[in-house]
C-alpha cells in the first residue's frame, strides 16, 4: 500500500504553522536578512542551510524571540509573535552548546522549563520521566552534565527542549560536536522522534549531508537570502542556481551558449566540439549565456565510444578512490574538466581504467540541468 | 620522588611560616606573665636536659584560657567583632556583586581597564587610603560640608568614630576581594545558559535567581572567606575609624600586647581567634567534599 506523500506545502488549502513576512534584520549597517518570506507547515523537518555567515542563525534566533526584526513580521499559527518574549512563545530551542544548566541533575535539567509552568509534581515527574525514556537516558537521571558523554548531552538537550511539548523546536547546529558514526546514528534518532511526537523542527546546519538526511525540506541560504527551498530531491537533482549546485553535492558546471531555443537545446561549450545536448526546464534563447551543470555520477566513462546522446573524447588526470566509488578527473578538449563517478562493481584489478587513459565520457540530455545566470 | 618534592615545597613552606609561628603564639599563650624579656616563663632551657624539659612543661597551663571567661570583655569583643565581621562582609556581598556583575557584561575590549581600576586602589598605601576617609568623614570633612552646603542636613552628621564608619571602611578596603572572585565566576559564565533559560520560560529575574546565582556561588563564597577572615581579626579601620565605642577583638589583641604587656594573655586571645576562624572553614570543606562524593 502506498503512503500518502507528505507534501503540505503543495496544498494551497493548508496553513503554515511559520510565517516571515518581507523580513529584514540589520544589525548597525550590516543586513543579515533581506526581506524574506517563508513559510513552514506543521510536522515539517525544516533545514536551513547555508554557510556561515549567511543568516540561518539570525533567521532561528529571530524565531526564538532572542532577535526583533528590523522590519517585516513573523506569524506563529497565525498570530504575529514580532515582540512576544522568548519566555513567552511556545517555541523551545536546542542550542549548539547545549546550554546545559551544569548546576541541576539531568532530571532537574529536564523538568528545569516544566517549573517554571508551576505544574503540579506527577506531571513533571512523568513527563520528564517519559523524555528520559523517549531519549533513552533514563539510567542517566540523577547525573550531573559533565559526568555523561558528549553524545548523552546532545540528548539531554533534546529531552529538555521537547519537556514543553512546544508547537515548534529549534535546532542550532545540533548535531556538530559530535564525531561521524554518532552523528549518522543521532540523525536518525532525530527523524525518529520528531515523527514519533509530531512536533514541527526548524534545523539549523551548515552540513548538506545532514540537512539532506534529516529534512523534508531545505531552504539554501547566502548571504541573507533564500536561494532555493525544496525537498532534498529537488535541490540535489533540480538546483536553481549554480550556488545551490555547487553547495550541495559534488557538480560538474560547464559554462557555455545556447544553440537553439526552446526547451531543447544545444550548448557550444567549446571550440571545434560538439555541443551538449540539454533539456532545460525552462525555455532558452539561442545565445543566451547558460550554465550546465551535472553531477558525478551521472557521468559514465568508457573506453569505447559509448551509445549515449552527449559522448566526448578525453584523458584521466586524477583517479580518487574512495573504496565503494571512484572519481575520475578526466580533461575533454579545450582544458575543460569533468568529473565522473563510477560504482566499483569490480575489485581493483579487474578495473581497466588508468591515468593518462584516452577515454569516452558519456551522459544522456536529461541528466544535467541548464542553469541560467 | 620528583612529585614527593613538588608536595613537599608549599608543605614547608607552611611548615616554617605557619605552623611553626603558632606553636610558639601557643606556648606563650600557656605560659604565665613575667618580668624579663621575653616577658613570660617559662623558657626553654635544653641545657638543663630531660628534668630541665620536664620542669618546662609541667609549668604551662591553660590559666589565661581560662582568664578570658572570667572577664566579660573578651567574650563581647569576639561578638561584636564576629558581627562587624558578618554585617560587612554581607555589606561588601550588595556592593561586590553589582560591580562584578556589570564588569563580566562589559564589552570584551573594556574588561582589563575595568580590573585594573578595581585593583588600583592597593597602589596607595593603606593607612593613607584610612586617613583620607577620616577627612572625608570626620564632622568637618567633605561629606559633611557637601550635605551642609546642598541644605539636606542643617548640623553635621555624627559618622566618624561609630561603628558606621568601620563598616564603610571596611566595605571600601575589603572590596576589591570580594569583587575578583565573583568576577571570575562570572566572566566563565556561558551566555547561551541565560538564554535558555528564557527559552523554556524564565523571566530575566528568575534566569538570574535560578542559573546566575548557583553558578556564581563559589565565588561569591571564596570572596566572602576573603572578606570575613581579615575583618574578624582587623584592627586598623576599627581604632582609627570606630573611636572608643567600636569594641573588635583586634583592638583588645593590640592593647594587651603594646599597653598591657601581657604576652601571654594576648597569644591566647590570638589561639581562640584561630580556632574561632578554623572551625567553620573546617566544617565548610568538609561539606564540600561530602558533596563532591555524593556527586562523583
Amino acid at each position: 500500500m502506498a503512503q500518502t506523500v507528505f507534501a503540505p506545502w503543495t496544498d494551497p488549502d493548508q496553513k503554515p504553522i511559520i510565517e516571515f513576512r518581507n523580513v529584514t534584520k540589520s544589525f548597525g549597517d550590516f543586513t543579515a536578512i533581506h526581506d524574506l518570506s517563508l513559510n513552514i507547515y506543521e510536522r515539517e523537518f525544516f533545514a536551513l542551510l547555508g554557510p556561515s555567515g549567511c543568516g540561518k542563525t539570525t533567521m532561528m534566533r529571530m524565531l526564538a524571540g532572542f532577535e526583533t526584526a528590523t522590519s517585516g513580521d513573523i506569524y506563529l499559527s497565525g498570530k504575529d509573535i514580532g515582540h512576544v518574549p522568548p519566555n513567552q512563545r511556545p517555541v523551545n530551542m536546542m542550542f549548539q552548546s547545549y546550554a546545559l544548566f551544569p548546576h541541576l541533575s539531568v532530571w532537574d535539567n529536564i523538568a528545569f522549563g516544566l517549573r517554571r509552568e508551576s505544574k503540579d509534581k506527577a506531571f513533571i515527574g512523568d513527563r520528564v520521566e517519559e523524555m528520559l525514556r523517549l531519549t533513552r537516558l533514563t539510567k542517566f537521571a540523577k547525573r550531573k552534565p559533565h559526568q555523561i558523554s558528549g553524545g548523552q548531552r546532545q540528548r539531554v538537550a533534546l529531552a529538555r527542549s521537547l519537556a514543553k511539548a512546544p508547537k515548534l523546536l529549534l535546532l542550532d547546529e545540533p548535531l556538530g560536536a559530535l564525531d561521524r558514526k554518532l552523528r549518522e546514528q543521532t540523525q536518525f534518532e532525530l527523524m525518529d522522534i520528531q515523527e514519533k511526537t509530531g512536533t514541527t523542527f526548524v534545523i539549523v546546519t551548515h552540513d548538506q549531508e545532514e540537512a539532506m538526511t534529516v529534512a523534508s525540506r531545505i531552504a539554501v541560504m547566502d548571504e541573507g537570502n533564500l536561494v532555493q527551498v525544496a525537498t532534498p530531491a529537488e535541490i540535489y537533482e533540480a538546483p536553481n542556481s549554480v550556488y545551490v549546485a555547487d553547495f550541495i553535492g559534488d557538480v560538474n558546471i560547464i559554462e557555455g551558449r545556447a544553440t537553439q531555443p526552446g526547451t531543447k537545446t544545444g550548448i557550444a561549450w567549446a571550440e571545434g566540439q560538439p555541443p551538449i545536448l540539454a533539456t532545460p526546464a525552462k525555455s532558452v534563447e539561442a545565445g543566451q549565456s547558460v550554465h550546465f551543470a551535472i553531477r558525478p555520477e551521472k557521468v559514465t566513462i568508457d573506453v569505447e565510444r559509448p551509445d549515449r546522446p552527449n559522448t566526448f573524447r578525453g584523458k584521466v588526470i586524477d583517479i580518487a578512490y574512495l573504496g565503494n566509488i571512484s572519481t575520475y578527473h578526466v580533461e575533454l578538449a579545450g582544458g575543460q574538466m569533468i568529473k565522473a563517478q563510477m560504482v566499483n562493481a569490480r575489485r581493483l584489478a579487474n578495473r581497466h581504467i588508468t591515468w593518462e587513459d584516452e577515454v569516452w565520457v558519456g551522459f544522456t540530455d536529461t541528466a544535467g540541468v541548464v542553469l541560467e545566470e | 620522588m620528583r612529585r614527593f618534592v613538588l608536595i613537599a615545597i608549599p608543605y614547608l613552606w607552611l611548615l616554617a611560616l605557619f605552623l611553626v609561628p603558632f606553636l610558639i603564639v601557643l606556648k606563650i599563650s600557656l605560659s604565665d606573665i613575667a618580668l624579663s624579656r621575653p616577658p613570660y616563663a617559662p623558657q626553654l632551657d635544653l641545657a638543663a636536659g630531660w628534668e630541665g624539659l620536664k620542669s618546662f612543661f609541667s609549668e604551662l597551663d591553660f590559666e589565661n584560657f581560662t582568664f578570658l571567661t572570667t572577664d566579660d570583655l573578651y567574650w563581647k569583643a569576639y561578638l561584636s567583632s564576629l558581627k562587624i565581621a558578618a554585617i560587612s562582609t554581607a555589606l561588601t556581598l550588595c556592593v561586590g556583586y553589582p560591580v562584578a556583575y556589570a564588569m563580566a557584561r562589559a564589552p570584551e575590549e573594556w574588561r582589563p581597564t575595568l580590573l585594573m581600576l578595581v585593583i588600583l586602589p592597593f597602589w596607595t598605601s593603606f593607612l593613607i587610603r584610612v586617613y583620607s576617609w577620616m577627612g572625608i568623614l570626620s564632622n568637618e570633612g567633605v561629606l559633611n560640608q557637601v550635605l551642609l552646603w546642598l541644605g539636606i542636613i542643617d548640623t553635621p552628621l555624627q559618622i566618624m568614630n561609630t561603628t558606621t564608619a568601620v563598616y564603610i571602611g571596611v566595605v571600601y578596603t575589603y572590596l576589591p576581594f570580594m569583587i575578583l572572585p565573583i568576577y571570575s565566576a562570572l566572566e566563565k559564565l556561558d551566555g547561551s545558559l541565560l538564554e535558555a533559560a528564557e527559552d523554556l520560560g524564565c523571566s530575566r529575574l528568575e534566569a538570574f535567581w535560578l542559573v546566575t546565582w548557583p553558578l556564581s556561588r563559589n565565588g561569591i563564597i571564596a570572596g566572602c572567606f576573603l572578606v570575613f577572615i581579615p575583618t574578624l581579626g582587623e584592627f586598623v579601620i576599627p581604632s582609627l575609624l570606630g573611636g572608643s565605642d567600636t569594641l573588635m577583638i583586634g583592638k583588645v589583641l593590640w592593647e594587651e600586647f603594646f599597653s598591657n604587656r601581657d604576652w601571654p594573655v594576648a597569644s591566647a586571645v590570638a589561639v581562640v581567634l584561630l580556632l574561632i576562624l578554623i572551625i567553620p572553614i573546617i566544617l565548610f570543606q568538609r561539606n564540600e567534599q561530602k558533596q563532591r562524593e555524593a556527586e562523583g
